[in-house]
């Protein structure tokens, strides 16, 4: 019944989609203009369809109804309620639905919020939603169909993969979707600007804020991502430049890209090309991801199951990508005429850097994701590069990135003259330098990370600057205080100081990760019962194992007491957990978190649970948890500058 | 102008897309492996029948080393194909080594009764051996001539007349080019 339910939905829902592409181009071909209006039915009838279709499988697994192979395959009766619900972004099927169901969320808010605006070009931006969600439904109706029944019903389910049964699994996969699926709003418009042949500014306008929370959601989903590996995976680290995790980030760089390079064309109505070329790119790249996590064709850790959809999303990657740039060459004749940049030496030029600097990165990632192809396409041996070639090639062009941070909100536009860059950079440089020389003697003595904290300094060097500078001008003028002083200048300008407060948010970031890339230390050891080891400024002690039944797995924990600087901290308790149907134990890190430093623990081994000898790893990561407070930050400089605050939307980038 | 434009972007995209489009035509998880030629890593065996067999007493002699479990279906194909093998060369300077990995030690044994094998067996309970091996795939067999060096690896199922040939081989100390490759189940 629940599988019926859900089945009819989608082939229906696939039905209006189609309808939704065919309906403007009949319009268009002068049938009639009622045509137009269909569009927008054709998608408020998937949402509607697809929500009942994405409740119906929640249903399904809520109630373990094993008649449904999705729900046996990832539930199981012991399954608690939160893994059930999370079960729909499980494995493939379920991913695939999520997937749709965001993006016809998404779809649905952009016809209803624009229901009589934009008459002309909304039409054909519905018809860009119609002819992806066709696509995720086709696939989701006939080839990889979370509705398929099973028979015999089995008693039991499987379960879930062990390791998404974490917190975390109600936050990273649905934040990272709807990441992706957010930059299609930029891409349709720009997509039915192409299609109408009016590429002013109009679309870019139109999507700003769009863009900015499709930004906001991406970051969270690879930083949560990156929380989620740390704190669960038990191997220490955050990133490990694995395909699957390059998948998710490689959007992540034109959409950055994308959002300074158009100010750069609001205000200069330069760059109309690089922008659609930025937009088109990502969103493939929001396919590519897809597609190379579902087809099996590199070796990643993320075991993800694969199938016969690998070879569809390359289609219809092909189709995106010839699609949209045959669309761009086709109106390239309507794209010519635009200013030059006035000077080396000014904020466009500085975006344009940054926007240079960020492609060349996603460039060299790509290269280096599907290096192992490459290779064993020319060379006939399969070579994959790690993490030594990724953090060797960007850690520069990040660092270049971060300079640029500094400089390109200060800076002037058109040419900047020499008092703009006196007023504005000479004493966040000076400060700089000092902040330089004092880390030097105090500690840091090799070239990167030195390189890297001052280049950070000066970037909160100048956004500290600026800000006084202009509530100096607003004690001059009005006669406020710092604190009121900020919230006027916050609300008359949102986009600047929400953009500073999220570059801040960044600088945090790259402080955590500058930190623990430089001076991480780790020691392993096997204790027996009352032994420690030391490990820089800490003492863990070894005090015993435990055992325990819990309903899905059997869980081994080891206590440890910690000693910081011969005080005591108390105990943690790395455990591994093994599951009845995995062969190797899952592990459960635990760690302990100052501002200054992480201590994290991982339970590598044990012999017998009576004989109390355990296999202890400890990792000292400095700053880590500036990474975690810097995403924090990230979020309120975004809310800063989307909410409606202002009294005056005067927009001044 | 446009079809211009419209070629170069094609120029670029293409490639990409075919280079993906490529990957579906091999299997990512496949190493050849850098064991060729090198010497065999040492191992000790603990064998079904009770005793102890250490890689270094198999020395003068050629060695035909076979990863296997129970559970899998290409070893169930070449089990019979193996002991006729033995049958065959026993008397010749040759020694056969079985060694069941991933497997629970009640189902090896009833594997090896119920395919009748005669030569040496054990049960690499830790893995040792296998990570040492760098087993990837079974069944996986190893060629060892009596100098201790690997001269074939063969993934997958083997069948006996690729097992005398081979050995023929290791015997004289003839390293083979590249590993071989048949049907075979991935293990974890």
């Amino acid at each position: 019944m629940t599988a019926t339910l859900g089945q009819t939905s989608i082939v229906l829902a696939f039905l209006f989609a189609i309808w939704g592409v065919v309906s403007p181009i009949l319009a268009y071909r002068g049938h009639s203009e009622r045509y137009f209006a269909f569009t927008r039915i054709a998608i408020l009838a998937q949402f509607v369809l697809v929500t009942l279709a994405a409740a119906a499988l929640i249903y399904g697994l809520v109630t373990t109804d094993f008649s449904i192979r999705y729900v046996a395959f990832n539930t199981t009766r012991a399954t608690p309620i939160y893994y059930r619900v999370t079960g729909l972004w499980g494995a493939l099927e379920g991913s695939l639905l999520l997937w749709e169901w965001i993006l016809i969320i998404f779809s649905g808010l952009v016809a209803w919020i624009y229901w009589d605006r934009q008459r002309e070009t909304i039409p054909w931006v519905l018809m860009v939603f119609s002819i992806v969600s066709a696509f995720f439904l086709g696939v989701i109706a006939f080839i990889s169909n979370p509705f398929e029944t099973i028979s015999p019903v089995p008693l039991d389910g499987r379960g879930l993969n062990p390791l998404l049964e974490d917190a975390n699994m109600m936050t990273h996969p649905p934040l990272l979707y709807t990441g992706f699926v957010g930059l299609m709003v930029p891409y349709a418009f720009a997509i039915a600007a192409l299609i109408r042949g009016k590429l002013d500014e109009a679309w870019i306008v139109a999507t700003r804020r769009w863009t900015i929370i499709a930004w906001l959601f991406l970051t969270l989903g690879n930083l949560v991502g990156a929380w989620w590996s740390y704190h669960v995976l038990g191997w220490g680290g955050y990133w490990a430049w694995d395909p699957v995790e390059n998948a998710a980030f490689m959007p992540w760089l034109p959409a950055t890209a994308f959002l300074h390079s158009v100010q750069v064309q609001e205000r200069r109505r330069m760059l109309k090309v690089w922008n659609l070329s930025l937009i088109i790119i990502a969103f493939s790249l929001t396919i590519f991801g897809t597609f190379l996590t579902r087809s099996g064709i590199l070796s990643s850790i993320h075991a993800f199951s694969s199938g016969p959809v690998g070879g569809v999303f390359l289609v219809f990657l092909a189709v995106v990508l010839l699609g949209s740039f045959g669309l761009l060459a086709f109106r390239a004749e309507l794209l010519k005429g635009q200013p030059e940049v006035d000077s080396m030496v000014s904020r466009e030029s500085a975006f344009l850097l940054n926007n240079i600097v960020l492609v060349s990165a996603l460039f060299t990632i790509f290269l280096g994701t599907i290096f192992p192809l490459l290779s064993e396409a020319i060379a006939g041996t399969q070579v994959s590069v790690g993490a030594p070639y990724f953090n060797s090639v960007t850690v520069p062009l990040f660092l270049l990135l971060v300079f640029l941070m500094g400089v390109g909100p200060m800076i002037a536009w058109r040419r900047a003259s020499w008092d703009n860059l006196k007023r504005n950079f000479l004493w966040p440089s000076a400060g700089a330098l000092i902040f330089a020389i004092a880390l030097f003697f105090w500690k840091v003595r090799d070239f990167l990370p030195l390189l890297g904290f001052t280049l950070l300094a000066f970037v909160v060097l100048t956004i500290f600057y600026d800000t006084g500078l202009a509530l100096r001008a607003r004690r001059r003028i009005a006669g406020e205080g710092v604190f009121r002083g900020l919230v006027t200048l916050a609300r008359r300008n949102q986009r600047r100081y929400g953009g500073l407060v999220v570059h801040l948010g960044v600088v945090l970031i790259v402080l955590g990760i500058a930190g623990s890339m430089a001076y991480s230390v780790e020691r392993e050891a096997t204790m027996s019962l009352k032994e420690h080891l030391n490990i820089g400024r800490y003492l863990v002690q070894f005090e015993g194992l435990k055992g325990s039944q819990q309903p899905t797995h059997f869980r081994v924990e080891g206590s440890f007491r910690v000693f910081h600087r011969g005080e005591e901290w108390g105990v943690l308790s790395p455990a591994l957990k093994f599951f009845p149907n995995q062969q190797s134990p899952v592990g459960r890190a635990v760690h302990q978190s100052t501002i200054g430093e992480d201590l994290y623990l991982i339970l590598s081994g044990f012999s017998e649970l009576d004989k109390n000898q355990a296999t202890l790893k400890v990792l000292v990561r400095p700053l880590v948890v500036w990474i975690w407070v810097g995403g924090f930050v990230i979020v309120l400089g975004t809310l800063l500058a989307i909410l409606p605050l202002g009294k005056t939307p005067r927009e001044e980038a | 102008m446009a079809w211009r434009r419209l070629i170069i972007a094609l120029l670029v995209i293409a490639p990409i897309l075919w280079l993906l489009a490529f990957g579906f035509t091999r299997d990512a998880r496949y190493i050849t492996s850098p064991l060729l030629a090198k010497e065999a890593a040492p191992f000790t065996l603990t064998l079904f029948d009770g005793g102890q067999l250490s890689q270094s007493d198999l020395r003068g002699k050629a060695v035909f080393l076979n990863f296997w479990a129970s559970w899998c279906v290409p070893c169930r194909a070449e089990a019979k194909e193996l002991e006729a093998a033995w049958q065959r060369l026993r008397d010749k300077n040759v020694v056969f080594v079985g060694v069941a990995i991933q497997d629970k030690e009640k189902d090896s044994r009833a594997f090896l009764e119920e395919f009748n094998i005669t030569y040496a067996n054990g049960w690499d309970e830790s893995g040792k051996i296998a990570v040492d091996y760098g087993v990837w795939g079974i069944p996986e067999s190893f060629f060892i001539d009596p100098q201790g060096r690997i001269t074939y690896k063969h993934v997958g199922g083997i069948r006996a007349a690729m097992v005398t040939a081979k050995l023929e081989e290791a015997s004289r100390g003839i390293v083979s080019a590249r590993e071989g490759k048949e049907d075979y189940q991935p293990i974890r």
